[in-house]
């Protein structure tokens, strides 16, 4: 078993209370069903949209300011077979469906 | 991790609009939807991750509070929001605990009410209102409340827009610990949730979901007016014991295929015993005081329903009688031709085919497919199948929705065979 982030992109927000409702309860199925197969390592954390970015010159300036569909939402650590495995798992995610999408990232792992 | 009650964000939502509305000033209606927009947002990225909170509403109305906050601190230099914050705006230190105090809980006790009087506002027709109820306290999309009243989006649309532009024009949210006002503008408030509960209950939507959602939304807000002591009168009883009693019969009217079953053929142990018996109780509270409205008609003349085990042991006498008296309490075309169908219950086809040819103004009857469709019922009763089939005709053209089509073409079929039975209630 082999671990990967997903980095969780863009998506559209709910246009209604119900709407959002039906999108929070496929969240929650979907994050039971990889807990449920034991693919989770860390459901992760939600992240703010935007922040300060730290440059060159140790500049520091408000954002990044990424356009809607670039912004990470949130990340979760999980372990899978190899990286198509992660990608099948990811498959399942909901913001599939509202036009976002899912970074699957190995973790670097150091052979020293 | 528990899964979030079933519409809670659909139910939270007019609660924390209502709540928002009242710290921002009813002007900001607007505004106080971002918030609660924002609040179901912040919900969808956060409980993924940390599961859904211990307390979902509590939750939500703290994240409300605190977008509240950053708007106040956004716009205050560029709006006026409501007197009880003007001064507090200044200081960060005056305006959390402010808006804090608003925020607590025995001050958003009343909020849902306040919101629900000022909704049936005297300029907006009993239809905007209804549409604006669906909208900001039960939480509906535009197009939910298209769909649910079968309705084109853009007619919805222009009309809840129209509404709110009202609402956000009155002066200020109605006040509801003014007794004088109150008492004035219950009935309106009565008369939007009475048809808010019967567009679900004889509604034209194809979907069962959608009338149980729509009537269950009714007895919801009239429990919250129960629940506050000058919205506790007797009519808010039985308006409440009519929706209960109606309700129970919900499960028995619409058959797992989607189809309309009359009264006479439902299946009464699929009535809900514990509905029944919430509607008796509180036909009984309803029973006080000198006021006699239309609502206890109906309330009593549902209760008589539900006391009949089968349809012959219908007490038609009694409906018959109660009948009258909502004739004289609020004639309708609609009134007389269901008692029209109680008295041919009681004395015979011929009798009730006499009296629906009696209504006085039987022209606003025209358009409705059942009052051709009790002509036909009758007409088969007589053996004159015939003419039955005809009127039964006239009622299809009529019809509203495939369920009301699917229901009249089985009584054209029943004509070919020649059976016949009691023509539908409702």
């Amino acid at each position: 078993m082999k671990e990967y982030v997903f980095l969780y992109r863009g998506g559209e927000r709910p246009t209604s209370p119900e709407q959002g409702q039906q999108v929070m309860q496929k969240w929650m199925a979907w994050f039971k069903s990889m807990a449920d197969k034991g693919h989770i390592v860390d459901r992760g954390q939600p992240l703010e949209p935007s922040g300060k970015t730290v440059g060159a010159g140790k500049v520091v300036s408000d954002g990044p300011f990424a356009e809607a569909k670039d912004v990470v939402g949130g990340y979760t650590l999980i372990k899978a077979d190899d990286v198509s495995h992660a990608a099948e798992i990811a498959k399942g995610c909901p913001i599939l469906d509202r036009g976002g999408r899912v970074e699957v990232r190995p973790v670097m792992k150091m052979d020293m | 991790m528990i899964d979030p009650v079933d519409h809670l964000f659909r139910r939270e939502s007019g609660r924390i609009v209502a709540t928002v509305v009242r710290v921002f000033g009813v002007g900001h209606l607007a505004l106080a939807e971002d918030v609660v927009q924002e609040a179901f947002c912040r919900a969808l990225e956060v409980w993924p991750f940390r599961g859904v909170p211990e307390n979902p509403t509590a939750w939500l109305m703290t994240t409300a509070r605190n977008c509240a906050l950053d708007v106040l601190r956004r716009e205050r230099t560029t709006r006026s929001f409501a007197p009880e914050l003007a001064n507090t705006l200044q200081s960060e230190w005056t305006l959390v605990p402010a808006v804090e105090e608003l925020f607590a809980v025995h001050e958003i006790k009343d909020d849902l009410l306040r919101m629900m009087f000022s909704c049936c506002h005297p300029r907006l027709s009993e239809a905007s209102q209804i549409a604006l109820i669906l909208h900001i306290l039960c939480g509906f999309s535009v197009n939910e409340v298209a769909s649910a009243f079968v309705s084109g989006h853009a007619a919805i649309a222009k009309q809840i827009t129209r509404a709110k532009k009202v609402l956000a024009n009155s002066q200020a949210l109605f006040d509801v610990s003014a007794p004088v006002d109150f008492a004035a503008r219950l009935p309106a408030v009565h008369r939007a949730l009475y048809l808010l509960f019967n567009e679900g209950y004889h509604g034209a939507s194809p979907e069962a979901a959608v009338h149980r959602e729509l009537c269950g939304e009714a007895s919801r807000l009239t429990a919250v007016l129960l629940g506050h002591p000058l919205g506790a009168t007797p009519a808010t009883h039985a308006l409440a014991a009519l929706m209960s009693l109606n309700a129970a019969r919900l499960p028995a009217r619409i058959d797992t295929a989607g189809n309309l079953v009359a009264l006479a053929d439902q299946d009464r142990s699929k009535w809900d015993r514990e509905l029944v018996s919430e509607g008796l109780r509180l036909l009984e509270l309803s029973a006080t005081g000198p006021s006699l409205t239309a609502y206890h008609i109906e309330a009593a003349i549902a209760s008589i329903h539900a006391a009949a085990p089968r349809t012959e042991d219908t007490d038609w006498e009694t409906i018959v009688w109660l009948y009258d008296t909502l004739m004289r309490i609020r004639p309708s075309p609609i009134v007389a031709l269901n008692r029209a169908i109680a008295i041919a219950q009681a004395h015979g086809p011929e009798r009730g085919l006499g009296e629906i040819r009696a209504i006085i103004d039987c022209d606003r009857l025209s358009t409705y497919p059942f009052y051709s469709a009790a002509l036909g019922e009758l007409e088969l009763r007589l053996g004159r199948s015939g003419d039955a089939r005809e009127h039964f005709r006239a009622a299809l053209a009529l019809t509203r929705s495939p369920m009301e089509r699917r229901f009249i073409d089985q009584r054209i079929r029943a004509c070919e065979r020649g059976e016949a039975r009691l023509p539908d209630l409702g």
